[in-house]
């Protein structure tokens, strides 16, 4: 085939297998970044343009324009471009930039609330297309329980995908680039063809619809790619085409799904090839090179999703989740980091920092020594990079997995995940004292027992009473999950982003829980110290007296740091004895992304001295202002939850002052190089770096206009600092600064 | 051995090369107006720990240190506890981590010179009277130290807290000084700072220093260029 001339064969021309063809054609790349080449005048031009528009999107309240009218799908709209005849790369989600669309599959609700929000009135047009619809959000609320129903509105389970798209499948993009749409269709095709043959059982019948909608949906991928002028029928026959077809893979997910997180996956390496294949062929130069890497990335920087504010109080930013993922170790030994991997990275420099794509770096001890520093010096400069551990993903995962959200490792076209947002622990101690009862609003939410009685609280008879109310959760937890997957699948399944799996696809049912340090603190306190809980009016303990001194997680210390991975094995262990839809396999995340302060807000006070309402730490960090030996003792105890049990990911994330990472910037990024190793080398799995002031976030809140482009690791992602509500911000500021001493 | 320490911190990267864990032992003779760690000056207080067990506190951060880094003992002044400063830093070397010691050079170095892979002497001002009157110790002493370091070829790095209109002229001084020393590996200037503040608070005393302002990033920067390169 002309399109593959010049590519070493393989397995993969005979079957569907990116990976393959990436390692028999990638070239490595150990040197540094001085072969990387600035904007042209015309990305500069382009990139004034979109920052103009975005400027004005701000100045709007957050939303530029939504179109009530319009459907969003596929084909739904005319071409939208941002400067036609100054684009190498195009396709927008609708007829114009920042522009938002509706899709109403998730909710209507959620949609209707949306547009209201920013002063819009969904069309009566759609309203009335979809009283004759079912969605996803109608679906779930036709067969949830009532205990569901009550642990959702008290937020001892909160953020459930029910309203929403669930987002965190990553479409192999990278698929359309190299073999076209055709070949996809007559791949699917055969598999629907195989899979008609056997007993016609309710997953078969399921299937075999689920793969009439794929095909259907690659066909009208076509479509829309043909309304842009591509006929992307057959392989991309060079770079420009390669970064252009994964892109339209990409773009027409956004326009059929607005998902809570759509990840790009993993495809610098994939691009490398055709951009050094063009390079050699001398149609492309490194600027030329550069420039479509550039082009590419503006156009995910103009990627948006309509949400309602209550969404974005839970994660804020309005954040898409782009994450792309970046370098790695392959299981042959050799770096998967490229030249296109700095390229990918030097958008940051090329077009300043952002929050989006989430540009996250597969860090392994192994990593090239100049790519390592490259990325450090980006960290110190822009703290917009994450880092998650290559090698102990690598493990599970292979070498061709992609991180979707944050920190969810999947193989790229071969795993997909049931995403769940979170239950909150520190809740579920509270519950365990209080017989089942809220400690907010008072409703008896889990099954009924007699709040805890006597003047202290017992370690043993606290934990005998946690597993037992550790069980509802866990089944009231899976019971929702199942039942809002099950609907996803039947009124808002992913079509185009299916398409671009294996159709034997390997399912993981992604649970999540808040508030692991605030209960081993508790548990803790309960344990080492003399803790008298406080009964209110109601006969509710809302309250706690503590005396006496005990161990906070944060502090290598594993008289508390064991409860943190004791609590977190049983909370994992109670999900997987209940059985999941589609046989999904159970895992757990400790994240929160910026949801600890909801969490927190909707939590009573709890027996570590947390006051009622106080943000919960995120993720898996200790609680600020309880490590008392710095930044290596706090790594180290969250090094020790286990990745094995939290296969969803654990997330910290480490702010520190520049000054405190050592005098000048070489050894900042020296010094950053050998923390990263020593805490993945302890087994952790992923971290957020951020080398800044507390001054300057003080300063950027004062003055928004002075920093319009301060870009911040939160929880799992990057925000631009000025999208967060004023608590936000003030959470921020108000985390654990490693400082000089 | 028994050692009494005023504070641990896992990390610290201003104190000596690389990713470090320092150790802050309790107890100093001298009384620098500028101290960011008063608290450390008593030798009432601090925390009884045995070199065994912060032998092993600090392996568990070993991954971290690098090829460069590893363990700064610091004070207070870590030569008041002489013996437990020198079971310490030796049982360091016994398990390969890289030591270095933060001293005022106010007592004579010993034994404990024979287990430091660096030292870290603060040269805090240029004459004897200065010294005297403002730490309540003596130039002698710490140069005769600096001579110890010199004869026992221990890398030597000399700093200097500039503290505006009190130690802000003397740096040709300290250079002229520290030049002297064939061991000397680096000259380096620390900003005073003054978030020490509320230490002098919780311990009811005064901030002699609280009228002083800061160094700022440029006098910092101005001075450093009187620095030879290779020393910076």
């Amino acid at each position: 085939m002309e399109q593959w001339s010049g590519f070493t064969a393989g397995k993969w021309q005979d079957e569907i297998d990116v990976r393959d063809f990436i390692q028999r054609n990638y070239t490595p790349y150990m040197g540094d970044d001085a072969f990387l080449a600035g904007p042209t005048e015309r990305t500069k031009g382009l990139l004034e343009k979109c920052r103009a528009l975005m400027a004005e999107e701000q100045a709007k309240g957050g939303v530029l324009d939504i179109d009530t009218e319009t459907v969003s799908s596929l084909t739904s709209y005319k071409p939208g471009y941002i400067d036609k005849d100054h684009e190498l790369i195009v396709g927008l989600q609708t007829d114009a930039p920042l522009k938002r669309g509706v899709n109403p599959f998730g909710g209507i609700n959620m949609t209707r609330k949306a547009c209201k929000a920013y002063g819009y009135t969904l069309s009566d047009k759609i309203e009335e297309e979809f009283t004759y619809r079912t969605t996803h959000n109608d679906g779930v609320f036709r067969v949830y329980s009532k205990d569901i129903r009550n642990a959702r509105h008290s937020g001892i389970i909160t953020g459930l995908p029910d309203a929403y798209g669930r987002g965190r499948i990553i479409g192999d993009y990278r698929r359309i680039a190299l073999y076209g749409i055709d070949r996809l269709i007559e791949e699917k095709q055969k598999d629907k063809d195989q899979l008609a043959d056997r007993v016609p059982d309710a997953e078969n019948v399921r299937q075999l619809e689920e793969l009439f909608q794929q095909i259907a949906f690659l066909g009208k991928l076509k479509e829309m790619a043909a309304m842009y002028g591509c006929d992307i029928s057959a392989p991309a026959k060079d770079a420009k085409e390669a970064v252009q077809w994964l892109y339209f893979g990409y773009l027409a997910a956004n326009k059929e799904q607005n998902g809570a997180a759509m990840s790009l996956g993993r495809v610098s390496t994939f691009l490398d090839i055709y951009l050094e294949r063009d390079l050699a062929r001398g149609i492309l130069t490194e600027e030329t090179a550069q420039e479509l890497i550039d082009d590419f990335v503006l156009k995910l920087r103009m990627a948006r999703h309509l949400r309602t504010p209550e969404y974005n109080e839970l994660f804020a930013g309005d954040p898409m989740w782009i994450t792309e993922a970046l370098g790695g170790m392959g299981i042959d030994g050799r770096t998967l980091v490229t030249r296109s991997t700095f390229r990918m990275l030097n958008t940051l420099r090329n077009l300043g920092p952002s929050a989006e794509p989430n540009l996250t770096v597969l860090w392994s001890q192994r990593l090239p020594l100049p790519f390592k520093h490259f990325c450090n010096r980006l960290s110190c400069e822009t703290c917009a990079i994450q880092y998650e551990n290559d090698d102990v993903m690598r493990e599970g995962f292979g070498d061709d997995y992609a991180i979707a959200c944050c920190v969810s490792a999947m193989r790229v076209g071969k795993d997909m995940q049931f995403f769940g947002a979170r239950a909150n622990l520190a809740k579920l101690l509270l519950y365990s004292l209080n017989g089942g009862r809220d400690e907010k609003n008072g409703e008896q939410v889990a099954p009924p027992m007699p709040v805890y009685e006597g003047d202290t609280l017992d370690y043993n008879v606290v934990l005998q009473r946690m597993n037992f109310y550790r069980g509802w959760l866990a089944k009231t937890y899976v019971s929702a999950m199942n039942m809002i997957h099950y609907m996803h699948d039947k009124y808002a399944y992913e079509k185009t982003q299916m398409a671009l799996h294996d159709t034997d696809v390997h399912r993981f049912m992604a649970f999540g829980a808040a508030g692991l340090s605030v209960l081993a603190d508790s548990l803790s306190a309960i344990r080492y110290a003399k803790v008298t809980p406080l009964r209110d009016e109601r006969g509710l303990i809302t309250d706690f007296k503590v005396e006496g001194t005990f161990p906070t997680y944060g502090n290598d210390d594993d008289r508390v740091d064991s409860i943190a991975v004791e609590q977190t094995k049983l909370f994992a262990d109670a999900l997987k004895a209940i059985p999941t839809y589609r046989n999904a396999e159970h895992t757990l995340s400790i994240l929160t992304i910026t949801s600890n302060v909801v969490y927190g807000k909707k939590t009573g006070a709890t027996p570590d001295g947390r006051k009622a309402g106080e943000p919960f730490a995120p993720g898996a960090n200790p609680m600020h202002g309880r490590e008392k030996n710095g930044a290596l003792a706090s790594l180290n105890s969250v090094a020790k939850l286990s990745y094995d049990i939290c296969k969803d990911g654990i997330s910290n994330t480490f702010t520190i002052v520049p000054a405190a990472l050592g005098e000048n910037q070489q050894i900042r990024e020296q010094n950053l190089s050998n923390i990263i190793d020593g805490y993945f080398g302890k087994g952790a799995q992923h971290i957020n770096i951020n080398v800044l002031d507390r001054a300057t976030l003080l300063r950027a809140k004062a003055h928004p206009e002075e920093y319009p482009n301060l870009t911040i690791r939160v929880s799992g992602y990057a925000v631009d600092f000025h999208k967060l509500s004023p608590a936000q911000q003030d959470e921020v500021i108000s985390r654990t600064f490693h400082e000089e001493f | 051995m028994i050692g009494k320490i005023a504070s641990f911190q896992s990390m610290g990267c201003a104190d000596g090369p690389g990713v470090r864990s320092v150790v802050f032992l309790q107890g100093c003779p001298l009384h620098c107006p500028y101290c960011h760690n008063p608290e450390t000056q008593s030798t009432e207080g601090g925390e009884e720990t045995t070199v065994d067990a912060l032998i092993r506190k600090i392996l568990r951060f070993f991954p971290y240190f690098g090829a460069e880094g590893g363990v700064t003992l610091s004070g207070g002044e870590p030569l008041l506890q002489r013996d437990f400063a020198e079971k310490f830093l030796k049982e360091c070397k016994a398990n390969s981590l890289h030591t270095a010691l933060d001293t005022s050079g106010i007592l004579h170095g010993g034994a404990v010179l024979d287990h430091c892979d660096l030292v870290l002497c603060d040269l805090k001002f240029t004459t004897d009277a200065l010294y005297r009157q403002h730490t309540g110790g003596s130039l002698e002493s710490v140069l005769s130290f600096m001579e110890e370091t010199a004869k026992k070829e221990i890398p030597l790095w000399i700093r200097h807290v500039v503290v505006p209109e009190l130690t802000d002229e003397d740096i040709d001084e300290v250079i002229k000084i520290a030049m002297q020393f064939p061991n000397l590996k680096k000259i380096q200037l620390l900003p005073f700072r003054k978030i020490c503040t509320h230490k002098y608070e919780e311990l009811g005393r005064t901030f002699p220093l609280a009228g002083t302002p800061a160094c700022g990033k440029e006098l910092l920067e101005k001075l450093n260029q009187k620095i030879p390169l290779n020393l910076r």
